[in-house]
């Protein structure tokens, strides 16, 4: 369900590729162009760290927030550091745990190894945003019921990364539950919860929780 | 009223129950909030430059360019006065493991990758992180040693001046082991491999601080702030009542987050340098070097038995690394005490090596002697054609042997292993078809017992207000074992309060009481006694409160559901109708945790039952259902206990399976300090089919709640249950953990070559 590159040019008024271009000036531009994010970023730096900031637009839990990033700010330091959602855990940074799992566009995403530039123009959903005001969303009150978590640091990416999945899959066999959250470490080793815990939250979501 | 004499709970209406979490809304709403996740006005961001070699001499730290660099506020270093604070060093100091070795917060010889050596300050941390690359500093790079057994070998590189063997052997001795193997029927000797293993907590260790003039505020992720208190006052030469620690929420520890970590006192240093609060978080990589380990061990074990299932003689000669600074490390306890055995001599040393010092671990040094002495107690019976598990109830040791025979205050070792075994269907599991391959199935058998703590001192308070509602305030930091739940539980249970009107503080050296920091699988049988005291002192006095009011004699009155009732029934008075409570406004009471017995040990004991298979093609291992079955005193939430058990489990698995830190021999630097290379156990790499049987044999003389301890024994015999298992699926004893494909496939190759 992505959305295409078009398609979030128009509803933003900025494409990455004309991000770059606004950064980027000379021999650093085309390899810019040419190379993936992560790389793209570091190559960035150099500006940033001379106070060039940029104007991004990220729409996250269906709020609009409009701010200055610098190119090689993660999602994860943007929600975290400058936007207060504290619920995003920050833990290895690096693609490996799933503790900062977000929904992007629908699509669980891990915040740590996305440049908040990246997600200008998507849906972003963080842990808060599934909640229902005060109530605990049905995956949540599933994760209580269930106990599907002791210290609770990784939860919120086990959280988000099981709504993804039951966005897409809403009966999910307990096969699709281990693919599901295999890309979030539960170091106390909630695992065996975590599936009763999604199964209970499917039952929650069919019932119209 | 003293906390020993309190009656032991008859049926109960609240504890032991299946209860969910009273913190459950917070931490899977995001508004549960860690330390990682504190946020001061005008915070600044620290990084810290470490060591890049195995071992070196720091020639020259070059700061020049650091200092200059965009958002840069403090800069720290050996050469700065403020910085010269001992570690690693003498009993009493920061850091102190009570050895003569003396380091300091950024020493010039760095005895391993990853020591400390500058720091930085800024106002975001990519600032911080420029500015540590930045700093030039110039290594005379020494050779170093990784491995513990060339350690010892002579002419070895020196990790510490004293030598690298640390102290003299520590010896056990029990009866005479050379007549014990004579009179052995048979004696086996085996010797046993398991690797360094990575705490490696979600929330990674850091603190947030900040001065307020001479008073210093630290929210720090760690198992008690207690235990950081003392040693941080220490290292700051401050009083103890200028130190405020605060950890309410702590996103995982098993025993890393016992110490103070040179982070939080540099991230101090920062703070008082700039006048500014200083955020300091350190990274994956570096936790992985720099923040403890579950040491390595190599374990000689030698083993007589009779043919009736006697067992004569128990030898076991360790060696234990303990990294490159002092830090205790032990594996021979249950060897000594587990099973009966006339004849035990247990001899252990410890070498230092190129590498971060270990840390206590979930039972530090149980997993490794049940690793060597479970596989050892499977293979003698096979020997002698005895079951495992009636072998094992056959030796187990009613008494305390390691403590002039002392008897325990309960021992459910019988019953776990015979439970166990009923709920697993292990009969019939050791006779189903193994299968014909590639995928060969088995099952096995272990136990163990974990060696609690001491309970003093733990002081708590509960107060009860006059709406009926009530407060619990105490020492105790919930590492997300369920402590706050557990507590509050013994309120209810006392007071009649339900779980929602009862408010906890907790975890805040500030506002709470001492305790001792929730390490040795402690807290619940440490503190629940010291809530309960407090809990029936506050009984008492709304008593006495309601006795003077309805002109009564106290013995004629009850508290029940929270309310007062006279004997009969006949009146009853709501805590709300209490005008000398209503006109104080509060109640207090203060419990503390009274002594442990003193001519009885207290011991929880456990078997977990384990079945396998393995693919004898490629050599892998999957874990396909266990069973555990645990002797921890009472239950006390019946929820949080089967999960401390199914994460002891799952832990279990992965130092069975997946779990080592692998050290390069040539450089000294550590292979792989991130989750792709070092390999934790995921959704993918566990059974859902996991059992947890409680054994409750109504403890009632171990403390007054009736609790042992339940998160260590959880994960000591997991992996030797699971080697118990591979052995029997494929006739192959594999002596090293962890079992890894490439492992197993060598060890078939060499069956297949000796035919």
């Amino acid at each position: 369900m992505r959305k295409s590159i078009r398609e979030r040019e128009s509803r933003t008024g900025l494409s990455r590729r004309r991000f770059f271009n606004s950064v980027a000036s000379g021999a650093a531009e085309a390899a810019i162009l040419t190379v993936p994010g992560a790389v793209a970023a570091e190559a960035a730096v150099g500006q940033a760290a001379d106070g060039n900031m940029v104007k991004t637009v990220l729409d996250i839990n269906g709020r609009s927030h409009s701010l200055s990033v610098e190119p090689r700010w993660t999602l994860l330091y943007v929600l975290r550091d400058r936007l207060g959602l504290m619920g995003t855990k920050a833990s290895c940074e690096r693609g490996e745990c799933g503790a900062c799992t977000v929904l992007i566009d629908g699509a669980a995403r891990y915040a740590c190894m996305t440049l908040a530039v990246e997600a200008t123009g998507a849906e972003i959903t963080t842990v808060e945003g599934l909640m229902r005001g005060e109530e605990l969303g049905p995956v949540q009150q599933a994760f209580v019921e269930e106990d599907a978590f002791q210290c609770g640091h990784c939860t919120s990416g086990q959280v988000v990364s099981v709504e993804a999945l039951l966005r897409k899959t809403p009966q999910p066999s307990i096969e699709q539950i281990r693919e599901g959250v295999s890309g979030n470490v539960c170091r106390c080793g909630a695992y065996a919860n975590i599936f009763r815990a999604v199964q209970k939250a499917a039952e929650l979501r069919k019932g119209g929780r | 009223m003293p906390e020993t004499t309190a009656k032991p709970w008859g049926e109960t209406k609240f504890v032991g129950k299946p209860i969910p979490r009273v913190d459950g809304y917070e931490r899977v709403s995001g508004t549960a909030e860690y330390p990682s996740d504190v946020v001061l006005p005008n915070m600044l961001h620290a990084a810290i430059l470490r060591c890049p070699h195995g071992q070196a001499q720091v020639k020259r730290v070059d700061l020049a360019k650091a200092r200059e660099m965009p958002g840069v506020r403090a800069v720290l270093s050996d050469a700065d006065k403020e910085a010269q604070i001992p570690w690693y060093a003498p009993p009493g100091s920061p850091g102190s493991t009570g050895s003569p070795t003396a380091s300091r917060l950024f020493d010039p010889h760095c005895r391993f990758e990853g020591e400390e050596i500058a720091a930085v300050a800024a106002e975001t941390p990519q600032q911080a992180w420029d500015a540590v690359r930045a700093i030039r500093a110039e290594y005379n790079v020494l050779p170093s040693v990784v491995d513990m057994e060339e350690a010892l070998k002579p002419g070895a590189p020196a990790v510490q001046e004293s030598g690298n063997r640390w102290g003299a052997p520590r010896e056990t001795k029990r009866g005479d082991v050379a007549q014990g193997f004579a009179e052995a029927d048979v004696v086996l000797e085996e010797t046993y491999r398991t690797s360094c293993e990575i705490h490696t907590p979600s929330e990674i260790h850091g603190s947030v601080v900040r001065w307020d003039g001479d008073h210093l505020t630290v929210w720090d992720t760690n198992q008690g702030p207690f235990g950081i208190q003392a040693p941080l006052a220490a290292a700051m030469s401050l009083p103890l009542s200028k130190v405020r620690v605060i950890s309410h929420y702590m996103g995982g520890g098993f025993g890393s987050k016992l110490n103070l970590g040179k982070y939080t006192v540099i991230a101090a240093v920062l703070a008082r340098k700039t006048g500014r609060p200083v955020r300091l978080f350190l990274t994956r990589e570096e936790s992985f070097r720099a923040v403890g380990n579950r040491p390595a061990h190599i374990m000689k074990l030698k083993a007589g038995v009779k043919k009736d299932g006697t067992l004569t003689a128990l030898q076991l000669t360790g060696l234990g690394e303990v990294g490159a600074y002092p830090a205790g490390t032990s594996v021979g306890y249950q060897v000594g005490d587990l099973y009966r055995c006339p004849n035990v001599l247990i001899s252990e040393s410890q070498a230092f090596i190129n590498a971060g010092p270990n840390r206590a671990f979930r039972a530090p040094g149980f997993p490794q002697c049940s690793w060597a002495l479970e596989q050892m107690m499977d293979a003698l019976a096979e020997k002698i054609g005895m079951d495992p598990v009636e072998f094992r109830i056959k030796n187990y040791s009613a008494v305390c042997q390691m403590q002039q025979n002392k008897p325990y205050t309960s021992a459910g070792l019988r019953e776990c292993l015979t439970e166990g075994a009923r709920a697993f269907n292990w009969k019939d599991a050791r006779l189903r078809s193994k299968g014909s391959g590639p995928w060969v199935r088995g099952v096995g058998v272990a136990a163990g017992m974990w060696g609690s703590q001491s309970g003093p001192p733990s002081t708590v308070r509960v107060s009860l207000y006059p709406d009926g509602s009530a407060s619990l305030n105490m020492g105790a930091a919930d590492l997300g074992t369920g402590t706050k739940t557990v507590m509050a539980l013994v309120v209810a249970e006392e007071l009649g309060v339900p779980l929602d009107r009862i408010q906890i503080e907790n975890a805040d050296t500030g506002t709470t009481e001492f305790t001792r920091p929730s390490g040795g699988s402690k807290t619940v049988f440490a503190d629940s006694p010291a809530v309960r005291s407090a809990a029936l002192e506050v009984k008492a006095r709304v008593l006495e409160m309601a006795a003077a009011q309805l002109k009564l004699p106290v013995t004629d009155l009850a508290f029940q559901e929270g309310a007062i009732v006279a004997q009969g029934g006949t009146r009853k008075l709501a805590v709300r109708e209490l005008t000398q409570l209503r006109a104080q406004q509060v109640v207090v009471g203060v419990g503390v945790r009274g002594p442990d017995p003193v001519d009885k040990v207290v011991r929880p004991f456990v078997a977990q039952f384990a079945e396998v298979e393995v693919n004898i093609r490629t050599g892998e291992t999957r874990v396909l259902r266990l069973v555990a079955a645990h002797d921890s005193g009472r239950v006390m939430d019946l929820l949080t206990y089967r999960s401390q058990v199914i994460g002891g489990l799952t832990m279990g698995i992965g130092f069975a399976l997946t779990e080592r830190r692998i050290m390069d021999a040539v450089t000294g630097k550590m292979a792989n300090a991130n989750c792709h290379d070092y390999k934790i156990p995921t959704a993918k790499d566990v059974p859902a089919d996991k059992t947890v049987i409680p054994i409750d044999l109504h403890d009632t003389e171990c403390n007054t709640t009736g609790t042992k301890g339940i998160g260590e024994p959880a994960t000591i015999p997991t992996a030797a249950a699971i080697a118990n298992a591979f052995y029997h699926a494929t006739g192959i004893r594999i002596t090293a953990a962890p079992i890894t494909p490439a492992n197993v496939l060598t060890l078939l190759e060499e069956r297949r070559k000796r035919g």
